[in-house]
């Protein structure tokens, strides 16, 4: 195995240590908290008055827009990074740069549009 | 043998800040913000200034009785906080003190710390969803639009200090870092501080859990070790975020005498921003929700655009 995926290799063990460290933690919880449920302890809490109805309410989510603003934009800025480490390398220079500047362009005019559009407030 | 035996102190290594530095920033908060606030904060436990108050509650989560609301989706209920926790423990792997001195040192290093990093908000949202709590759902709601607002120039900052430097290895970009960067990526700098913050949901915004409006949000249905997991990834969070700050923006290691205490460097940065950031919690009201996303759109997004424009002209000329 190379060198770069052995680095990974690493990565997986953490994980694995960050699995073991959470489920020892709550199995030693287990271990030494007492366990006594009744109805009412295990009624939801929510504000502390009895809940009425049940919890999972429809609400108007008015931020929803911002979802596939989100969507757009964080899939164009992933390809940000690959252009980053070379951009600056001898051959590229100026040409690169400007077919950024026309990537960020669309990216920026799509904001601009957004925001004309009214929908980055509301009342 | 070496070798394995090399990873395994650097795993070790890697626990050990995870378990110590989020106490040592919440230990801070006591007794910074309490002082800012002209009052004692926890005097008692440990005898010297309540130097054992962490540590006393964290005894009480261990031990305290388990209840998960009868109502509520009981498997993701119990998974939500080790799902919240565990990205800050993965992401601190690669990120870099000192030169070698790093749990794992990446080609990838920025953007997999990046992308590990905003699991976390998934324990959040999982959490608001389980309870079956009406506040705790708009929490959660309010937790993953904050991360949609925020994500953006969060990630263009730190594209801009990759153009820089050229390379997306936490180290290459350190060892490329020069003093006058500060002035040059201070832009970027502030947004991706602020919205590292807003990420994390610390005050001022802390929308997500807005105690006047909606209890506390996501957490309300926790108690005990589950919400000590909670707490812990928030301070895993600030730890991770002003590590990243010093690291990208601030030179990490660099500074006088670097050669011998360069990770003293890098530690004393991550201190300093982590007394920031509970300066912000002190010294700033909450944001509305509707302020908090404009705030992302209109003034975070752009400024971060026109420091990635202006970091690839002066990088090209």
């Amino acid at each position: 195995m190379s060198d770069y995926f052995s680095g990974y290799l690493v990565v997986a063990i953490l994980i694995a240590l960050g699995v073991v460290f959470v489920a020892s933690a709550f199995a030693a919880n287990r271990l030494i908290r007492p366990n006594a449920p009744t109805v009412e302890k295990l009624t939801t809490y929510e504000c502390g008055v009895d809940p009425v109805g049940e919890g999972w309410a429809q609400t108007h989510l008015r931020y929803y827009i911002y979802a596939y603003l989100f969507v757009v934009f964080a899939v164009d800025a992933v390809y940000l990074f690959p252009w980053a480490t070379v951009f600056a390398a001898p051959g590229y220079g100026v040409t690169t740069l400007v077919e950024m500047g026309v990537f960020l362009g669309f990216l920026a005019v799509g904001i601009v549009y957004a925001w004309r559009k009214g929908v980055l407030r509301w009342t | 043998m070496s070798e394995v035996l090399d990873v395994a102190v650097r795993l070790v290594a890697v626990l050990a800040a995870f378990l110590v530095l989020p106490l040592a920033v919440g230990q801070a908060e006591h007794k910074v913000m309490a002082h800012m606030q002209s009052r004692l904060g926890p005097m008692y436990a440990g005898g010297f200034h309540g130097w054992l108050q962490l540590v006393a509650d964290g005894v009480k989560f261990v031990q305290k009785e388990d209840t998960v609301p009868a109502a509520a989706d009981r498997t993701i209920f119990r998974l939500a906080p080790g799902i919240a926790l565990v990205p800050y423990l993965v992401a601190l792997v690669a990120v870099p003190i000192g030169p070698g001195l790093v749990g794992q040192d990446l080609d990838l290093g920025l953007f997999f710390v990046l992308a590990v990093m905003s699991v976390g908000v998934v324990g959040t949202l999982m959490a608001g969803w389980a309870s079956a709590n009406k506040y705790a759902l708009l929490g959660g709601m309010r937790t993953a639009a904050q991360l949609l607002a925020y994500e953006l120039p969060f990630v263009l900052a730190a594209a801009s200090v990759a153009m820089a430097a050229g390379t997306l290895s936490l180290t290459g970009i350190v060892d490329a870092w020069e003093p006058w960067w500060l002035l040059w990526q201070l832009p970027g700098a502030i947004v991706f501080f602020v919205a590292g913050l807003a990420e994390l949901a610390r005050p001022p915004f802390d929308m997500p859990v807005a105690d006047s409006e909606i209890v506390f949000g996501p957490y309300t249905e926790y108690g005990g070790l589950r919400f000590a997991f909670f707490l812990l990834a928030e301070y895993a969070g600030i730890v991770l975020l002003c590590a990243l700050t010093a690291v990208l923006f601030l030179g990490g290691w660099k500074g006088p005498w670097s050669g011998e205490i360069g990770w003293i460097w890098t530690l004393a940065k991550t201190m300093a921003l982590a007394l920031v950031v509970i300066w912000f919690r002190v010294a700033f009201p909450r944001l509305r929700e509707d302020q908090l996303q404009r705030l992302a759109w209109t003034v975070l997004v752009p400024l971060a655009l026109a420091q990635l424009a202006l970091t690839g002209v002066i990088a090209v000329l």
